[in-house]
């Protein structure tokens, strides 16, 4: 606990329990969905990962702030290098320990100056670790942070949380060729740059674009956050899409979005994965790969259509990891392969993405 | 794949523990045997190491104690036909020999598969050239670095990478003969020593001031590669990681930096084929992300255990499972038992791994710390940040600190202390925040990153607040909370906060902290550690305490079962694995009678501290606040104190004035026997001789005692915090320069004198009893004369030079006291035997570090008896003393001199050995000669020579026999003045060699360096200064030049013996 902190406030779960913490973000009350991460790196990437939008994010790594926050320096490409979007997705973040103290070369701000300048409520001194095992054993669940000089707002009720992370207008990236439309359900920065990196031009267009009509070699579906079934629009032009042969990647709302559009149905998960510590596997094979992961819902692969397989499942729950249609170039995973944050051994994927379109 | 090769498997361990090689390697070897034996395969282990966990009778299919060397490792593949080798869990010694079986063509002789990474693959990551090259290959940056066989060549590769430079020994455990040069006159002085290890060395471009991450990697045949592990070094590249502070998870590094290393780790691991285990270590650039691959170990190391204990993944289990073609993804997550085993564990807590030095222990020794390992040992500290784990830590280490803060410690030379560190290093930041340095001139100073010297600081402001308080009611709860969560003992509040009280003891103080606490409702919570940071349940139960938290992760048992293990603490000289298999020992019987063995202990290399060797492990201080905050929630039927050794032993009283029952000897017997007066007074009252001894506090009364008995005298003064300088002195000179060195003799510093005596044989009995009756015993002889303390001497089980009288005498001295003191459970008493007169000169109620040896030597288990006693029923006595034993075992200890640059190699009263072997023979010779040999002693080569160097006139005739052997077997002799005309008188022909600082030649020194002899025999006399200098060059260049010595003329005498008799090959 951070003992120069002394503005207190509670956080509320949804049965009722409480728990007394200490406030290094904006003393703001706030309510949202609690979600437990376990990653033990990448805290700028995660809250500004827009899958996190509207979620109140418990870290269980006990030491959160150690390396500070950089500056919002921009690439060639003009995306921001450190962070995943524009600004912090979550709606809160709760840890067991803050460090105002940090230390890293890069480092212009601490983490509490960062979350304050962007309101965002945060809290300390919690024992993430008992708040982890009940999201774990009771499923997630809202939770509402309380300071006792601010009203608590009434819980907005967001259907399609998509619809308030995805561009608004359509944005196009470099001139190369393949040329990639990109469906941007709430996109991070990094799936951007990787697919720009090799060489590709991207559109991006907003998560409800009609991109039936539209002039593109391969077809990229985001992640995002909230229910999959939620994007009826993107579903319907996903389907027409699949009527075509060309290529098609998804990540992680992607992977719903292709299964729900494929016939499929997909499923909110007790309480999700998100870390950066899940193993997925090639059915069928040894073959293993240590992926990040942030996602509430699922496929269920026992409803895909008969032309579709499971393309990754999941070692330790054996949820669905991936999918692919058994004869097109129609693929996406579940997991991240663009990682920031988290490992990076399946960024090979977005190379195969590349060389499907550039064989049609 | 294939996974129904390796029948019968053949494992090397590590044998004897020396500095760069320790316990950690009792634990690889275990864990991997426990998985052989999963997987229904015989096991053949080779091990001298008799105080191992894994030379236990059961652990292996057989087990053999004999030294790892081809030779004797050819031996038992003649015998036991094993059609697999497994060379990775036995650390350096293993692997080396491993390369040498390969390139001798021994494995492909008799068709042995090597399991695990391939013996190709092992040697390219030795050779450190051929390593560079294959990182170049695919584009890994390695240190800028150049091979060479020559001081020249060292000279003339500078001009590439530039000073400073670091020189490194090839194929060298530990980064032994290592070190930073800064100009040509350094470098050609280390070059010079480094050559002498290793035909190769490297001068390396020095990265000072980088920070140093290690990965844990792990690989299987199917190409799946997970990193177990990161580990951060607290300090700075330059200092060797066994002698840094180890954090892991890495605090400061940022995802991008965490998963560039890891990816490259993965590359490499990939690159270079291994299967199994690999350690890599990197330098990373704190201003940017450029780094440099430092060193990769394809085995098993000290970091691996560290990094299994600190995740709760089973490193060594999942290697050897790997080495039978298994996939990561069919093994299980061990922990939560649904999950795999591929994935990487997430933490959702810190752990600091200390390095415990013992380097008080040795005269002339730098204390300066840096690239080669001088730490004996290292402790792990659990807790949810880093104030909380370092604080734990610092008192784990044992060194009478009591964490961070409230160390009352002087250091003359602050600021240098601080740019050259010592192992006073985490005391001398703690005086300079005290000095008002800041963070960022520490940082300057030390290179030590800000945010472990922010959150230092932290601790240091809390210290402020608490000594601020002016009594107990000023200890609020939030200050409270504070300094718990940060890690400060109960005592260490009190000390700080209650300093103005005079009326109260620490102790009273520290329970009026702990009483003030729990009325505030400020307790510890008991969180598990699961590898999942909390995403499925654990099914294991290894746990940690900490204050931040609001709830228990598991619910205490308090039926009564609970049997509560104390265990051994940090290896250090004088407590080691030996009393880490006395406690997994005693665990094993307390399970199979039915009881829950809780197991209490902070070393990360030991198997104690295996979550499977118990049924509940705090991986927790051994403090009586946390073991009382144990009790407090298990209430257990009972603790052991007297398996760990003296750690938990020093505990019994404290702990039962506190309520806590103790399973054994009772509190107050256990005092009685520590107590110096109070065992005196009862030796009386039973007729037992003792050595003369007082308890003196001036000069004055210290002449009279010696006018009374005589010179020499054993002088011990009191504790002192840099261990007690106890030793031997034969006249007032003497006398007085001993005391000098210590505190001076006072009220408040007594001296202990004892009267001591020459030429006395030591014997031992280790014994157990049951409500002071005795149940079994064993009886020990020293080969040494008293004087060299009993963890150094050379010992032979079932005694074979002591007369009937003796044994009788011992046995009924036993009897005696473990009747007068009411012993239950183990003991040990020390005698000196001379003329048929016994004298006790130590009795403990505890396990003594012989337990192992005689258990296995006998085949009966001492410490399963010794549970039985205290938690079974009545027990019936074994016959005998086991003197009819039809084989001897010879027990010899290992000795890290080389380590310890500038330390005199020479024996006493002090321990200075790190660790131990025995073996077994026929007759005393063959036991003798196996043990010497696996203690690193070689057969001297008959063109080489042996140099005499043979000190009082006793001593020379005790040698005479021997030389005489040896010239008849046809040895080169050389020999120093007077031990030449001596051997000359009688008969036995020498090369004369002058001493070092004569300037007549030929000289000894020359003789050494130049590789002309083979083995030193030199005996020090404690005479003249320029006797003992003498003899100090002439050791300590035997060291430095790794040439075998011996410095006890009756050992000296029995090894040349043994191998002249045996002559063996």
């Amino acid at each position: 606990m951070n003992y120069e902190l002394n503005k207190s406030a509670i956080l509320r779960l949804a049965d009722g329990t409480e728990y007394r913490g200490f406030s290094f973000g904006y003393p703001r009350s706030t309510t949202g969905e609690m979600v437990f991460c376990t990653a033990m790196t990448g805290y700028p990437e995660s809250l500004t990962d827009p899958s996190y939008c509207g979620q109140i994010l418990v870290a269980t790594h006990p030491m959160m702030g150690n390396y500070g926050v950089p500056d919002d320096e921009r690439d060639a490409y003009g995306l921001s290098r450190h962070f995943e979007s524009d600004h912090i997705q979550c709606a809160a973040l709760v840890a067991t320990d803050y460090s105002a103290c940090y230390s890293h070369a890069d480092a212009r701000r601490s983490l509490g100056e960062w979350l304050s300048g962007e309101r965002i409520p945060a809290l300390c001194g919690i024992d993430t670790r008992a708040l982890a095992k009940k999201l774990r054993d009771e499923g997630a669940m809202t939770g509402t942070i309380v300071f006792d000089d601010s009203p608590v707002a009434p819980p907005v009720h967001d259907d399609c949380l998509v619809a308030r992370v995805s561009t608004k207008q359509i944005q196009e990236y470099g001139h190369g060729r393949p040329k990639v439309l990109l469906v941007d359900c709430g996109v991070k920065n990094n799936i951007l740059r990787l697919l720009l990196e090799r060489g590709v031009s991207v559109r991006r267009v907003p998560w409800d674009y009609d991109f039936t009509h539209d002039d593109y070699d391969g077809l990229f579906i985001s992640n995002g956050p909230g229910d999959p079934a939620a994007c009826i629009p993107t579903i319907q032009h996903l389907r027409a899409a699949l009527a075509d042969d060309r290529p098609i990647m998804g990540i992680c709302l992607g992977n719903q979005l292709l299964a729900l559009a494929a016939g499929a149905r997909t499923y909110k998960m007790k309480f999700g994965h998100r870390g950066h510590n899940q193993t997925v596997r090639q059915p069928g094979t040894h073959r293993c790969f240590v992926t990040a992961q942030n996602h509430g819902y699922a496929v269920d692969p026992a409803t895909l259509p008969d032309d579709w397989e499971c393309l990754f499942e999941n070692l330790n729950d054996g949820t669905n990891e991936g999918i692919r249609h058994k004869q097109k170039p129609f693929f996406s995973t579940q997991f991240h392969p663009e990682a920031s944050s988290g490992p990076v051994d399946t960024m090979g994927l977005f190379d195969q993405f590349i060389e499907k379109m550039k064989e049609v | 794949m294939e996974k129904d090769f390796g029948k019968r498997i053949l494992l090397l361990g590590s044998g004897a523990l020396k500095i760069g090689q320790s316990g950690e390697f009792d634990y690889s070897g275990s864990q991997a045997l426990k998985a052989l034996h999963d997987e229904h395969r015989y096991t053949i282990l080779i091990n001298p190491n008799v105080a191992t966990v894994q030379t236990t009778e059961g652990m292996a299919d057989a087990i053999y104690y004999l030294p790892i060397t081809p030779e004797y490792v050819e031996q038992v593949i003649q015998k036991e036909h094993p059609d697999a080798i497994m060379l990775a869990f036995g650390g350096q010694t293993a692997l080396n020999c491993g390369i040498e079986l390969h390139q001798r063509g021994i494995l492909d002789k008799y068709g042995i598969r090597v399991l695990g990474t391939p013996v190709s693959a092992i040697m390219q990551t030795e050779d450190r050239e051929q390593f560079a090259s294959l990182m170049h290959q695919i584009g890994v940056k390695t240190p800028k670095s150049v091979a060479v066989g020559s001081v020249s060549e060292a000279l003339e590769a500078v001009r590439v990478t530039g000073y400073p430079v670091i020189v490194r020994a090839a194929y060298a455990l530990g980064g032994l003969g290592s070190g930073f040069c800064t100009n040509d006159d350094e470098l050609t002085a280390l070059a010079s020593s480094a050559l002498a290890y290793s035909p190769q060395i490297l001068v390396e471009e020095s990265l000072k001031g980088w920070k140093e991450i290690e990965y844990e990697v792990v690989r299987d045949g199917y190409d799946n590669c997970i990193t177990v592990c990161n580990m951060e070094n607290f300090d700075p590249l330059g200092i060797h990681t066994g002698e840094s502070i180890v954090v892991a998870p890495s605090q400061t590094l940022t995802d991008h930096e965490y998963h560039l290393l890891r990816r490259i780790a993965i590359h490499i691991v990939r690159h270079v084929g291994i299967v199994g285990e690999c350690n890599v270590q990197y330098a990373l650039d704190p201003h940017s992300d450029d780094y440099r691959v430092i060193e990769v170990n394809a085995r098993l190391s000290r970091s691996s255990a560290l990094a299994s204990k600190a995740t709760g993944y089973p490193l060594a289990a999942v290697a050897a499972k790997l080495g039978l073609g298994y996939g990561l993804d069919e093994l299980p997550n061990a922990v939560t038992r649904v999950t795999t085993a591929c994935f990487e564990p997430a933490l959702d807590y810190v752990v600091c791994k200390l390095p415990r030095w013992d380097l008080g222990k040795f005269t002339g020794v730098s204390r300066q710390i840096g690239s080669s390992m001088k730490s004996v040992g290292e402790v792990m500290a659990i807790g949810r940040t880093f104030e909380e784990a370092i604080q734990k830590g610092m008192r784990m280490v044992g060194q009478g600190m009591h964490g961070f803060v409230g160390n009352a410690l002087d250091i003359p030379d602050l600021d240098g202390e601080l740019r050259n560190p010592t192992d006073k290093r985490l005391p001398a930041i703690e005086l300079a925040f005290d000095r008002g340095y800041t963070v960022e001139q520490l940082h300057d100073m030390t290179k030590i990153d800000r945010w472990f010297l922010c959150r230092l600081h932290n601790i240091h402001r809390t210290k402020l607040r608490l000594t601020a308080c002016t009594g107990l009611d000023d200890l609020d709860a939030p200050l409270l909370r504070r300094a718990k969560e940060q890690g400060f003992s109960d005592h260490q509040i009190a000390k700080l906060a209650l300093q103005g009280d005079t009326t109260m003891s620490p102790h009273a103080k520290a329970d009026s902290v702990r009483a003030r606490r729990k009325a505030l409702g400020i307790v510890p919570v008991i969180k598990q550690i699961d590898t999942l940071a909390g995403e499925v349940p654990a099914q294991t139960n290894y746990l940690y305490v900490t204050y931040h938290g609001t709830e228990n992760d598991i619910a205490p048992e308090r039926d009564g079962r609970t049997v509560v293990v104390l265990g051994s603490g940090a290896y250090r000289i004088g407590s080691s694995v030996e009393f880490d298999w006395c406690c997994v020992a005693a665990m094993q019987k307390i399970r199979s009678l039915g009881y829950r063995a809780t197991m209490i202990n902070y070393n990360p290399e030991t198997v104690s501290t295996d979550y499977d060797a118990c049924d509940r492990l705090f991986f927790e201080e051994l403090t009586l606040e946390r073991v009382l905050d144990i009790c407090d929630a298990e209430a257990p039927r009972g603790v052991i104190p007297w398996a760990g050794g003296q750690i938990p032993n020093n505990l019994a009283l404290l702990l039962n004035e506190r309520g806590v029952p103790i399973l054994g000897t009772p509190a107050a017997c256990i005092d009685m026997a520590e107590d110096r007066q109070k065992f005196s007074a009862l030796c009386d009252r039973l007729g037992i001789a003792q050595p003369r001894w007082k308890q003196l506090t001036s000069l004055a009364d210290i002449d009279r005692f010696a006018d009374e008995v005589g010179f020499p005298l054993l002088i011990r003064p009191s504790y002192v915090l840099s261990g007690a300088a106890m030793r031997v002195v034969t006249n007032r000179a003497e006398l007085e320069s001993a005391l000098a060195t210590a505190a001076a003799v006072s009220a408040d510093h007594p001296v202990v004198v004892t009267e001591f005596l020459e030429r006395a044989k030591e014997v031992e009995i280790d014994a157990v009893a049951q409500e002071g009756r005795m149940v079994c015993y064993a009886i020990s002889e020293h080969v040494e004369f008293a004087g060299v303390h009993s963890g150094d001497a050379t010992v032979v089980f079932p005694a074979q030079k002591i007369y009937c009288e003796t044994l009788r005498q011992m046995k009924r001295t036993a009897r005696k006291l473990a009747e007068g003191l009411h012993v239950t459970g183990p003991f040990n008493i020390q005698f000196l035997a001379k003329d048929n007169r016994l004298k006790v000169i130590e009795c403990n109620l505890r396990a003594s570090r012989s337990f192992p040896f005689v258990s296995k030597m006998t085949r009966h288990n001492f410490i399963s008896t010794a549970t039985e006693a205290v938690l079974g029923s009545t027990l019936t006595p074994v016959h005998g003393a086991f003197e009819e034993m039809d084989r001897v075992g010879v027990k010899a200890s290992q000795f890290s001199f080389t380590r310890l640059l500038r330390a005199d190699p020479v024996l006493g009263v002090d321990m200075a050995s790190t660790g131990e072997v025995a073996c077994m023979g026929d007759n005393f010779y063959e036991a003798l000669l196996k043990s010497m040999l696996s203690v690193g002693h070689r057969v001297p080569r008959k063109e080489k020579g042996v140099l005499l160097s043979s000190g009082p006139a006793k001593e020379k005739v005790e040698l005479l026999e021997a030389a005489q052997l040896l010239a008849r077997s046809g040895y080169r002799l050389f020999a120093t003045g007077g031990t030449a005309d001596f051997l000359a008188a009688h008969g036995v022909e020498t090369v004369r060699l002058h001493w070092p600082d004569s300037t007549q030649r030929p000289c000894v020194i020359d003789y050494l360096k130049a590789g002309e002899i083979d083995l030193v025999v030199n005996i020090p006399k404690n005479h003249t200064p320029r006797e003992l200098e003498n003899g100090y060059q002439i050791r300590r260049t035997a060291i430095d030049y790794n040439v075998p010595l011996i410095t006890n003329a009756r050992l000296a005498a029995a090894y040349i013996q043994a191998f002249c008799g045996i002559g063996c090959n």
